[in-house]
């Protein structure tokens, strides 16, 4: 069966997030002058063929913690999702 | 009886740039330069190994997060755990901070910018590969050129890489005193290279590579060489 999984790269708080200032610093421009904490992280699709969705959410969880985030600057969270 | 000149493999991942100035560095200070690439499974018959500057893979995902899965890193893994000297420059320090072979990680500049000019390095420490022979408190001049090359580490590793003086390298002004306005990219307690508990893996932003032809500018990279061959040839000898 196959498995249908996002995944989503954050970085850790307290890390300066150089996209989400300048998306932070554009926005009282363009007359948005309420916002803060913009942060930009990553999102990650990705389809595993397993036996089952345990099995099958283990593997994603290896690769998030492997490759997809560096545990020193980032956060990972490994998201169930329903292709449409 | 024929001296043996230091064999110094340079690995040239996918969007590698500065492998070839790597190669030439080593040649003009009279070492041999080994040609490697990322898909070899063993190493040639090297003294050292040199990780050039570049974007491999694009940086895609982050700098140097798939570069460490090439095949020859398994290789260079084995080599750094026989003691034998590493080198990381810009990209490849940054491949050997994801590969887990030194602490901590390399981010995007504080200033945002991309950074390409002349810095001053103090040296930190002499217990490296780099840095056998230099004293401590010298200053060094090379080029840096990068987007990401700020030095961050959770507080427990910076604690760690501190206290046992990990620190190779820290940015500096010409006088040797470090300050806000010499730290090119942000980095962490002006951090700009450092290196593992053994010593013989060693990674930088700066590019010594650049520094070695007083023809075309500073100087600085030449007695890093000088000693990445010595202390090559030692464990040859």
């Amino acid at each position: 069966m196959k498995f249908h999984f996002e995944v989503i790269v954050r970085l850790k708080e307290g890390l300066l997030d150089p996209q989400g200032k300048a998306i932070e610093d554009a926005l009282p421009h363009m007359g948005w002058t309420n916002v803060s904490r913009v942060r930009v992280g990553k999102h990650i699709e990705l389809d595993v063929e397993a036996g089952d969705e345990a099995a099958a959410r283990t593997q994603v969880e290896e690769i998030a913690d492997k490759l997809l985030a560096n545990p020193v600057i980032e956060d990972v969270r490994v998201v169930e999702a329903i292709r449409s | 009886m024929t001296e043996r000149r230091p064999r110094v493999g340079v690995i040239t991942f996918p969007g590698s740039l500065d492998d070839r100035d790597a190669l030439r560095a080593v040649r003009y200070l009279g070492g041999e330069g080994v040609p490697m690439w990322h898909g070899d499974s063993q190493l040639p018959d090297v003294d050292a190994v040199l990780l050039p500057g570049g974007f491999s893979y694009g940086d895609y995902l982050r700098t140097g997060a798939i570069a460490r899965f090439s095949p020859v890193m398994d290789a260079v893994r084995e080599f750094a755990e026989r003691g034998a000297p590493v080198i990381g420059v810009c990209n490849g320090f940054q491949i050997l901070c994801e590969a887990g072979l030194l602490p901590g990680a390399l981010i995007r500049n504080a200033s945002l910018r991309f950074v390409c000019r002349f810095v001053h390095l103090r040296v930190e420490s002499e217990a490296s590969a780099l840095t056998a022979g230099l004293a401590p408190g010298e200053v060094l001049q090379m080029p840096v050129k990068h987007g990401e090359g700020q030095f961050v580490a959770e507080p427990a590793d910076l604690e760690r890489i501190e206290g046992e003086g990990l620190v190779v390298f820290r940015y500096c002004g010409p006088d040797g005193i470090a300050s806000d306005e010499h730290n090119p990219n942000g980095a962490t307690n002006a951090i700009a290279g450092l290196r593992n508990d053994r010593g013989n893996v060693v990674g930088l932003m700066p590019h010594p590579e650049h520094a070695v032809d007083p023809d075309v500018g500073p100087i600085g990279g030449q007695p890093l060489f000088a000693s990445l061959f010595e202390q090559a040839l030692e464990r040859v000898g």
